[in-house]
């Protein structure tokens, strides 16, 4: 993590509305913890997913501080924010994927479609069914593409052949993959290249129809091309799915987005509309960072 | 590397640098780390090269040489070594070790001939090798041929034409006598021996003199009368063929001599060795090669095959593997996938560690005091308690050894199954349990199919310490000669309780437990070779099962 007391330079010129602390960051780094600025305009959106006041640490460090945001329904929300700041945390927390360390602790609860993740008595496994997760690298399974698709579906007892043929031709349109491997359905999913591999590990994660799609930076192991054909594909996964993207990458935030949530040292800073979080932001420090002044 | 002299530094330089070091250029490491490599090549090429021209010659046949000592004595046989000593003068000379066989004439199998003492040396062209059921072998000059009683030949080409003509009928009749011997009557004894473990059983379950005993004992004493009947046919018809071979005779007479008569029933094999062509040398080194692959031994196990102990071999390292895959398999998932990293659980790692340290003579100890002794005699105890005191299970066997060597090589399992487990890449766990799936879904579905490669390779290296070990056998169950294969054509088919041998075992008894321990030390090479071809075929066919899963789980193209 970036402690980084002095290297904020602090200087006015940023022309960011809101008469914000002039020294937010160091102050953030230090301990303080400011309300997220989150911009009205979410208030019209249906919720699928709701985080409320999450606070998570690792062992005796805190990674997430008290973060409060509301995930829209058949939107794009991306998280953005330095190395470090807990988008991918806060990701993994969805999903509890995080549970697998030991040393995680959490306080506060998120709801999926009015029902509690963390809550006392929730079955994991169920829940990770009612999501979908597509990671950094891509991990297809040691089998065929057929099985790796229909994967969540196999776990789940599904045997009838016509319904799996039918997801898993479905999920692979979905993924636009399908006519790419529609011949080789039944071969290994490693001989594939990088690109496709990711979007077959979205067509594994659409298959079992999610209520919310969770991609952690889903493009940072990819090339240009194959970059390109992964955003296209959640460009046409809007509206059907609820997507909650961490990226890295500026460009891809601001072309993919409808709402971007800007994440500073484990909280959660400011969260709005894509065009005006890139463009007018009300606070400073989120015009610094998406102009690439700091982070 | 120093940096471009053409651009100007673009900082001051504080310190001069060194010139590349030998260490930092890394010449002298290729050299040193090079050399150890062909160190460790030499030395294994080197004891396999050894045993590859020592045991690929042991069955290659020998020119006969007739030599007359200065004494006066003659001598006949095969050069088996030849080696260069000091004299009580000082001067070296040189002597040979000629297998002279004859032992019922001399009592002796070998001879040392020294060069100084040989006024005369020949190859006589009539000089035969017998390869014998006992006794060894026996050269000599054949003279006169006896079938069906009568003399039928007596000169040395005669004799051996009709030797070649109705050898083979001689042994066919010896094949079936012996089969008659073990298979016939042996299934008679056992139907007797079935009816008085019934007896046995009766008594110790209803009592002495209650109904059902009676009714044993009666059924035994009627299966005793019908076999009579059977076992007197069984001897009539051995004694028969022992009777029509007996008219079968070859007369032999020595290099000094003396003249004996040899059944054709006893001899396995002969030939004139000094007249035989490339191409029946040959033939003769190829059938003696499928009689060491496919008979069983004689001899003391000195002579014939081996293929009791190869069977035993491969048979156990398979058993083994059944027992020690799955469980190794079992508690390196524990370890690994399972249990939370903890004092505990690196106490138990190290310990498993430690354990693959153990000399494997104790682990002999603990399975012939475990495994024979409790197991075995509570199995005897609860099932075979008609046969008590002679043990079933409670003594060393097959499946006693598979299992002691099982707790030998679980080590091995483990660690490379840990091993494979942990390089299973974790984003393909959290893959998986993203998907919804549970711990064991993951386990089975995904991890234990990508980590079977690695799996495999622990198999592999357990199966080649298995299948190599002796000390351990000699306490559970490997014997000398076991008289019966632990798989045969008698139900139950498999007998887990038999005895076996063991190619590693009878290396050492070749070696060193032999009375002809000449005739043996040969053999020695011989089977080590073997050995290490069952082990090399062995390791074959899982590298390949290995390749082929390797293949299908674990070649990720990025």
């Amino acid at each position: 993590m970036t402690d980084d007391r002095n290297g904020y330079p602090g200087n006015g010129n940023g022309g960011a509305a809101g008469g914000a602390a002039k020294n937010r960051l160091a102050e953030i780094a230090a301990g303080a913890v400011f309300p997220t600025e989150t911009h009205p305009e979410l208030d019209r959106e249906t919720v699928v997913l709701d985080v409320q006041g999450f606070n998570l640490f690792y062992g005796a460090k805190q990674a997430l501080y008290d973060i409060r945001m509301k995930i829209p329904k058949g939107k794009v929300t991306a998280l953005v924010g330095p190395s470090g700041c807990g988008k991918s945390t806060l990701l993994r927390s969805v999903n509890r994927i995080n549970d697998l360390l030991s040393t995680v602790r959490i306080s506060g609860d998120m709801l999926l479609n009015g029902d509690s993740i963390y809550g006392h008595g929730v079955d994991v496994i169920e829940l990770r069914k009612r999501m979908g997760m597509v990671f950094q690298k891509p991990n297809p399974f040691p089998m065929s593409v057929y099985e790796n698709v229909v994967y969540a579906l196999r776990i789940d007892g599904e045997r009838d052949r016509s319904t799996l043929d039918e997801v898993c031709e479905r999920s692979l349109r979905g993924a636009a993959l399908w006519d790419e491997v529609k011949d080789r359905l039944h071969e290994s999913a490693l001989g594939m290249s990088g690109g496709q591999q990711q979007r077959l590990c979205i067509a594994r994660a659409i298959a079992a129809e999610p209520e919310v799609l969770l991609m952690d930076e889903p493009c940072s192991a990819l090339d240009p091309i194959a970059t390109n054909k992964i955003e296209d594909l959640i460009e046409q996964l809007k509206g059907e799915y609820s997507i909650l993207i961490v990226t890295h990458n500026m460009q891809q935030a601001s072309r993919t987005s409808d709402y971007t949530a800007f994440m500073y040292l484990g909280r959660l800073l400011e969260y709005g509309p894509t065009a005006t979080i890139f463009q007018t932001p009300h606070l400073r420090e989120t015009l610094d960072y998406v102009t690439g002044r700091f982070g | 590397m120093s940096a471009d002299p053409v651009k100007p530094a673009p900082f001051a330089r504080t310190r001069t640098r060194a010139r590349t070091s030998l260490f930092a250029a890394g010449e002298p490491m290729v050299w040193l780390t090079g050399g150890g490599l062909v160190v460790a090549i030499c030395m294994i090429v080197g004891l396999l090269g050894l045993i590859l021209a020592q045991g690929v010659g042991t069955l290659w046949p020998q020119p006969v040489v007739e030599v007359r000592l200065a004494s006066g004595a003659r001598l006949m046989g095969e050069i088996t070594r030849t080696e260069t000593y000091r004299t009580g003068d000082g001067r070296t000379a040189r002597r040979r070790l000629f297998r002279t066989g004859n032992f019922e004439l001399t009592n002796e199998h070998f001879t040392w001939v020294n060069d100084a003492d040989v006024a005369e040396e020949s190859r006589p062209e009539w000089a035969m090798v017998f390869e014998r059921m006992s006794w060894g072998r026996f050269y000599g000059r054949p003279k006169s041929l006896t079938v069906e009683g009568t003399v039928t030949a007596d000169a040395p080409a005669a004799v051996w034409a009709g030797f070649a003509r109705v050898h083979a009928s001689v042994s066919d009749r010896r094949e079936v006598r012996e089969r008659l011997e073990t298979e016939e009557i042996g299934e008679v004894n056992r139907r007797i021996e079935e009816a008085r473990l019934a007896v046995r059983r009766a008594e110790l379950r209803d009592g002495r003199d209650s109904p059902a005993h009676a009714a044993a004992r009666a059924h035994v004493d009627a299966i005793q009368a019908e076999t009579k009947a059977e076992f007197d046919r069984l001897r009539a018809e051995i004694a028969a063929l022992n009777g029509h071979n007996a008219k079968f005779s070859i007369r032999v007479v020595t290099a000094d001599g003396r003249e004996t008569d040899l059944a054709l029933a006893d001899i396995v094999r002969a030939y004139p060795a000094n007249r035989l062509s490339d191409g029946a040398r040959w033939s003769l080194y190829a059938s003696r090669w499928r009689e060491f692959l496919l008979d069983e031994p004689r001899e003391a196990n000195s002579e014939g095959g081996v293929f009791p102990a190869i069977f035993g071999t491969v048979v156990m390292t398979l058993i083994m593997s059944v027992f020690v895959v799955p469980f190794g398999v079992m508690a390196a998932l524990y370890l690994r996938e399972y249990a939370k990293a903890g004092p505990v659980v690196s106490a138990v790692r190290i310990s498993i560690n430690n354990l693959a340290g153990v000399p494997s003579i104790v682990f002999g100890v603990f399975g012939l005091g475990f495994f024979c002794y409790v197991v075995g005699a509570s199995l005897d105890e609860l099932l075979f308690a008609a046969k008590l005191p002679n043990p079933t299970y409670g003594k060393g066997g097959i499946l006693w050894a598979a299992l002691t060597l099982a707790l030998m090589t679980l080590p091995v399992v483990i660690v490379a199954t840990e091993e494979a487990l942990s390089a299973v890449p974790n984003s393909m766990r959290e893959g998986s349990f993203a998907c919804g799936a549970g711990k064991w879904q993951t386990i089975r579905r995904i991890v234990l199919p990508r980590a079977m490669p690695g799996i495999m390779t622990g198999m592999i290296l357990a199966m080649a310490r298995g299948a190599g070990e002796v000390a351990p056998l000699m306490l559970v169950g490997a014997v000398k000669l076991a008289p019966e294969l632990p798989i045969d054509g008698i139900l139950p088919y498999v007998h887990p309780e038999r005895s076996f041998m063991h190619l590693g075992f009878h290396i050492y008894d070749l070696g060193f437990q032999s009375q002809n321990s000449e005739a043996a030390k040969p053999m020695v090479f011989t089977t080590t070779l073997l050995l290490i071809l069952v082990i090399f075929v062995l390791n074959v066919l899982a590298v390949q099962l290995r390749t082929r899963l390797r293949r299908k789980f674990v070649s990720a193209v990025f």
